[in-house]
């Protein structure tokens, strides 16, 4: 092959942030467009990489339904340089954009008339929402919704008018916890795990969609056993650093897989045995 | 396909006159070893050198090089095309670029690698001397058949020039005075292929390569890999003279200004403690152990099941930069093997 016909797999694409807005002392929101116009194409799922020439590059999880074409969203932790500087800036400033990357939950077939739960832990209703939101904007294709959502403390809620929303809807079962309460705080007070024993599945019927901080998973999993769930219906999408995220720079292996192509989104059935997935 | 006969004498003749047009990276000694260097002239090349330091993956994959450069947050790809010549490059080094050429042209196609890639040719070199640790013999890379544009044997004093390609051709062109090696000559080269696929294995290996993937599926929980890995410190050193390691880190270096500057990619290595660490400080591989088993793992099944053969080529470069001395990829194998 010619390489000057080649694409440069490496290339950022220059984006706008079009809004920049803090979400909790650790967690910012952007809402970002591409500058050529073009719709970034994500499925729920997926992640893109993101860049701010001089600091570097990071894999970001797509927080938005691709519903919305004309700009993405992303919610990003203040964790390291990176982070901390993409936290300076202000709507209008630029950033570049690779991606989308990986696998997405399969909204389309394996999700479909099914019954859905959902169990974010943290940060992992980042990339849920994108899945959350798609199956809301097509509610019909689907049948009972249940959202479980956990955070360490009420502080570190995300989106929180968006919970209030889902906490007010008839037609979706939205349960939270936090790990400590705080004054202000009236609801469910443990690990995200305390709230599944109380919900009522048909495990035939129900597709189970996990995305958490690294160790919720196996406590995650016990319940859903106990719930009577099989491994073939369990989703989940792994954290890893997706540093090329093209398969190349090794980062992200988990044993024989690479988490920017085979997943982040994997199904539990296919890495029940890789160990170290979970 | 033609084969030409040419003395030492006339091959560093050979030598310059490419000097005079292009690039040629050749092996020349380094205190008492070796290294593929640029060469000035043909006078410091050596051909009967037993191993390089480093592999001449260096070429294609450096240690460092700029992917991009920026300005503002506008950035531009950065790619070398500047043709070279790699002169003298051992069978078994040749296999791994075959190896590293799959991985860099699958799937994503990585215009950084493949343009340097294509713009360079090749001249391979059966091995004269045999270097301490080398077991490519056990590996089936002593040897190679293509993947090279000219290959050179010593055949007693005189070398057979094996001009395979077009680009191979390019680079004979011009010479003159050049002599048609006879038929006995190019086939007597079947006697050195042997003694190097006999004699270039300096350790034994009990399992058979395609015995491997299967041997590593069933020992996860050997007791050789913590034994191993109790030992290691760390350092990277089997991964960074490597021919088949290819991760690597990407990190931006700004110029003064701050508002331009370029994005660096540079080796890394999975036996590197911070490899697999997240933002936030979980490490998913966080003892020795885990790294130095995921190693193996990685050349003797996950990317050999890419590459179509086991990741490692034989070279015992990692058997001689390791300073506890637990790099031998036969030792580990064997004990598989054996228990």
């Amino acid at each position: 092959m010619d390489a000057r016909t080649m694409k440069d797999i490496y290339l950022p694409e220059p984006a706008t942030l079009l809004e920049v807005k803090p979400f909790t002392e650790m967690e910012t929101y952007y809402r970002i467009k591409l500058d050529s116009g073009r719709p970034l194409g994500h499925k729920p799922g997926q992640f893109a990489e993101i860049s701010l020439a001089g600091i570097g590059e990071a894999p970001i999880s797509i927080s938005s339904s691709p519903v919305k074409t004309d700009h993405f969203e992303m919610v990003i932790r203040n964790v390291g340089n990176l982070t901390r500087a993409l936290r300076t800036l202000k709507d209008g400033d630029r950033v570049g954009i690779r991606g989308p990357f990986g696998t997405s939950f399969p909204v389309n077939d394996v999700m479909k008339g099914k019954d859905l739960l959902y169990i974010c832990g943290g940060m992992g209703l980042v990339p849920m929402r994108s899945v959350i939101q798609y199956t809301l904007d097509h509610r019909d294709d689907y049948g009972e919704i249940t959202i479980c959502y956990g955070t360490k403390s009420p502080s570190e809620r995300l989106f929180t008018d968006e919970l209030e929303n889902w906490g007010k809807r008839k037609d979706i079962a939205f349960l939270e916890t936090v790990d400590r309460g705080d004054d202000s705080w009236k609801g469910n007070v443990g690990v995200i795990t305390k709230l599944m024993p109380g919900i009522s599945i048909d495990p035939h019927k129900t597709v189970a969609l996990v995305c958490g901080p690294p160790i919720m998973y196996k406590f995650v999993l016990l319940e859903l056993r106990k719930m009577e769930m099989s491994n073939e219906n369990i989703y989940m999408s792994l954290e890893r650093h997706m540093k090329c995220g093209v398969g190349k720079c090794g980062h992200c292996q988990i044993n024989g897989l690479y988490a920017c192509q085979d997943g982040p989104v994997f199904k539990y059935s296919e890495i029940a045995d890789v160990k170290e997935a979970i | 396909m033609s084969y030409y006969k040419m003395s030492e004498e006339d091959l560093r003749q050979w030598v310059d006159h490419l000097l005079s047009k292009v690039t040629v990276y050749g092996v020349q000694a380094k205190g008492d070893r070796f290294a593929f260097n640029a060469l000035n002239d043909s006078s410091s090349l050596r051909l009967d050198y037993d191993v390089t330091i480093l592999p001449p993956k260096k070429y294609f994959l450096p240690p460092k090089e700029t992917l991009l450069s920026y300005k503002g947050q506008k950035y531009d790809s950065v790619v070398d095309e500047k043709p070279f010549v790699l002169f003298g490059v051992h069978p078994y080094d040749l296999a791994a670029i075959r190896q590293m050429d799959k991985i860099f042209s699958s799937d994503n196609n990585d215009i950084h690698y493949m343009t340097r890639r294509n713009n360079a040719t090749i001249v391979a070199l059966d091995v004269q001397t045999p270097s301490a640790h080398n077991f490519s013999g056990n590996m089936n890379t002593a040897v190679i058949e293509g993947e090279y544009d000219i290959l050179l044997t010593k055949v007693d004093s005189s070398y057979v020039v094996d001009v395979r390609t077009g680009k191979g051709k390019e680079l004979i062109k011009g010479m003159s005075g050049l002599v048609t090696a006879e038929m006995a000559l190019v086939d007597s080269r079947h006697k050195v292929w042997e003694e190097n696929k006999s004699r270039l294995r300096a350790y034994p290996l009990k399992p058979s390569l395609s015995e491997i993937p299967g041997l590593l599926d069933k020992s996860r929980e050997h007791p050789v890999w913590a034994e191993k890995a109790e030992l290691c410190f760390s350092c990277g050193s089997c991964v960074m003279v490597c021919p088949t390691c290819y991760c690597f880190d990407v990190q931006d270096e700004a110029e003064w200004d701050l508002s331009s500057g370029k994005r660096i990619r540079s080796w890394d290595g999975c036996m590197l403690e911070r490899f697999a660490l997240v933002a936030g400080g979980h490490n998913f591989r966080k003892t020795k152990e885990e790294r130095y088993r995921h190693r193996y793992y990685r050349k003797g099944k996950y990317v050999a099941e890419k590459v179509g053969e086991i990741s490692c080529v034989g070279c015992g470069r990692c058997v001689s930069a390791c300073v506890p001395g637990i790099a031998n990829p036969c030792e580990v194998y064997n004990r598989l093997k054996e228990d």
